[in-house]
């Protein structure tokens, strides 16, 4: 009880020293990228956003004719969500980041953020996402930033046809994260030749800069963190596991829920050697293995999958997990990837392909173009030395840089929810 | 009036129960392979990367995988037919307010499992943490609707019988998928059993009135379903099965370190 007491006088405290000009720091709880990339944002420092909004899922089938394999069942229809506003209003579209799906955490808040401000928002998955893959992905190859905006394009204007008598619409914004980000600025360029929504604004959040780069970076921090490496990775899993259950067991009012890391975080501080890098690493293969094992299926690869094996609904799959789990992007780029697009065209070499995936790709585009935005952190764990300056000399002052989050991790504050919204805000008046 | 819904009941579970039976008859897992056919190897095979000496963390022991892997799609059609529309229907007429005090309700008449639990682990603080909570939600908490414990700083001491297993050392025995429950193993299938048989043997036993009792059973298992965010074959993930089975060992493992 006298914590609760010490919380509220502390408030008190705080909401005085601000009111008193100490405000305009930047106050993310976390200095440390990795910290931030794994704990994100505590709900106690989240931006409050209403609890419930009257989210519709639904489905469509972009490829009807499509035959599906057993193993990937229940994957076929793409889902996709909708919040409708009562009258007119601009419409956002929301594209998530890689392996996540239309409804994951982030995706949520940011709906409720720009539902709560006054948008149609319509959240898509990320054509990394086994859904997407299966029902939406014309080549089944996901990774092409060009080739997979264009199916994301084509995926709005199904939604929109679909919805377009029930909303009453008077802009069309553009929003995603991290691969989502990228995504949006191809998209961006899309339209300005197929002239279907006109985006008459587009914000990008922690993109990367080169795909490529950014997945090298995310493979070592599975492989380099690891001791004794991935053949000693069943000892690391039992490790982290045993550190939760002191957690859990020791850690005041500890719960499993959205709060769980930060309690650990809170428990443990500070321990250097916390596996964090690994801890995102894993995360970003887990993305991938659903990917590739996905694509491999679908578009009958041979790369971990026999050919011509027919894989059905309640085979085991097991032993396809563990394999790719010691399979990185680079060995994806190298064994599908490339091949698919070689196969397209011979003269493709892989130094042009990794070009294209790139916003450097698009630099002339972007840099001239008033319509877009970008919120990035200084300290974004997914980019090389010297990329977060070629992004904020690219988008000179329509670039807003925090000076910690990692990735992605502090999108729930209330200073980048309010960046995010205030985009916008700025255009709708 | 109360004994044809009683009847009904009996009736959807037996017909559940056979359907479920049905389903996850003929369950081999191995892949089809067609003697007629030559199979082209993969770019990377398994028996070139997988080592023999190497512990893989998704590895559980799941014997019955053939029942599990079936038993876990049959759950999925029974919530997505069933189960998921009544919680729809309950979550959209009533207000979060009264869903709250629902939750807090059913918590409060199972805190005798945790009660029973923490007094077989012979965790005496936290048997008496219990029932002191249950004395206050009761009281002052207003027969449970309300919980002024954790305030007080009494926070619930979640504990069941597949816990007290674990705590002496049982080990986990065979992964299962239990139709209509979910992931479980034999120790907590077993678990799962004792404390309900506990639970009706006492507390509701003073309850005589049947249709009470098969209305708190209908109405804990909705307000449970209804908390629960968890969907089958919502990850989108073609491994979850093995992903799910991985961390239900794990979570137990935290949860009886408690």
């Amino acid at each position: 009880m006298f914590k609760q007491l010490d919380r509220i006088l502390g408030g008190c405290l705080c909401a005085l020293l601000l009111s008193c000009g100490l405000a305009g720091a930047y106050d993310y709880p976390f200095a440390d990228p990795y910290v931030a990339t794994v704990v994100g944002t505590p709900s106690e420092y989240m931006e409050p956003l209403p609890a419930n909004v009257p989210v519709k899922v639904e489905t469509l089938k972009m490829f009807p004719e499509r035959e599906v394999p057993g193993i990937l069942w229940n994957l076929d229809e793409l889902r996709y969500s909708y919040v409708r506003q009562k009258g007119p209003a601009p419409l956002i579209f929301l594209i998530a980041g890689t392996g996540a799906s239309f409804n994951s955490p982030k995706m949520q808040e940011m709906q409720k953020a720009f539902y709560q401000a006054g948008y149609h928002v319509i959240s898509i998955s990320s054509p990394t996402h086994p859904n997407f893959i299966v029902a939406a992905s014309t080549s089944g190859v996901p990774g092409h930033l060009e080739e997979d905006s264009a199916d994301l394009y084509k995926v709005m204007q199904a939604i929109w046809q679909k919805h377009q008598k029930k909303m009453e619409v008077t802009d069309f914004y553009l929003t995603g994260y991290s691969l989502g980000a990228a995504q949006s600025a191809f998209i961006a360029k899309l339209d300005e030749q197929e002239k279907v929504f006109n985006f008459r604004k587009v914000l990008l959040i922690n993109p990367p800069v080169s795909l490529y780069n950014s997945v090298l970076i995310l493979d070592e921090m599975l492989e380099h963190n690891i001791p004794g490496g991935l053949d000693n990775f069943s000892a690391f899993y039992e490790r982290v596991v045993s550190a939760f259950a002191d957690v859990y067991a020791n850690g005041e009012n500890v719960e499993f829920n959205n709060d769980f890391l930060y309690r650990a975080y809170q428990y443990r501080n500070p321990q250097s050697d916390d596996p964090l890098e690994a801890l995102i690493g894993i995360s970003f293969r887990i993305s991938s293995e659903n990917m590739v094992f996905t694509t491999d299926v679908l578009t009958k690869a041979g790369y971990v999958v026999p050919k011509n094996l027919v894989l059905r609904r309640h085979d085991n799959v097991t032993d396809y997990s563990k394999v790719l789990g010691r399979l990185s992007f680079l060995d994806y780029f190298r064994g599908i990837f490339l091949p698919h697009f070689q196969a397209k065209d011979p003269s493709v070499t892989e130094a042009q392909l990794i070009k294209t995936l790139s916003l450097r790709s698009l630099d002339g585009y972007l840099r001239n173009s008033e319509k877009f935005g970008m919120i990035h952190n200084e300290d974004d764990v997914i980019l090389l030395p010297g990329e977060i300056d070629y992004l904020r000399d690219l988008f000179g002052t329509r670039a807003t840089i925090f000076p910690h989050g990692g990735h992605c991790g502090n999108m729930a504050y209330p200073d980048n929810v309010s960046a995010m919204v205030g985009f916008f805000a700025d255009a709708k008046n | 009036m109360y004994k044809s819904i009683e009847h009904k009941l009996r009736i959807l579970t037996i017909a559940l129960a056979a359907l479920a039976v049905l389903f996850v008859s003929g369950c081999s897992v191995t892949p089809k392979v067609d003697p007629d056919i030559a199979y082209e190897p993969p770019r990377h095979k398994v028996e070139d990367t997988l080592k023999e000496t190497v512990v893989y963390a998704v590895d559980v022991y799941d014997p019955w995988e053939g029942f599990n892997r079936r038993a876990y799609t049959f759950n999925y059609y029974f919530d997505k037919f069933i189960f998921l529309p009544v919680v729809n229907t309950y979550e959209f007429i009533t207000p979060n307010y009264v869903q709250k005090r629902v939750s807090n309700f059913v918590d409060n008449v199972y805190e005798f499992d945790n009660f029973t639990n923490n007094l077989f682990q012979l965790k005496f603080k936290r048997t008496g943490i219990t029932l002191a909570r249950f004395l206050v939600n009761t009281t002052l908490g207003i027969a449970g609707l309300w919980d002024p414990a954790t305030d007080l700083g009494m926070p619930r001491q979640r504990e069941d019988f597949g816990q007290t297993l674990g705590h002496y050392g049982v080990g986990d025995g065979p992964y299962i998928v239990l139709p209509l429950f979910g992931p479980s193993n034999l120790r907590d299938a077993t678990g799962l059993a004792t404390d309900s048989a506990l639970f009706y043997l006492g507390p509701p036993n003073l309850v005589k009135d049947k249709a009470i009792r098969w209305t708190f059973t209908g109405v804990a298992a909705v307000d449970k379903r209804h908390r629960q965010s968890f969907r089958y074959y919502r990850s989108g993930s073609p491994f979850e099965y093995d992903m799910l089975r991985m961390l239900y060992k794990s979570k137990r493992e935290i949860e009886i370190a408690r």
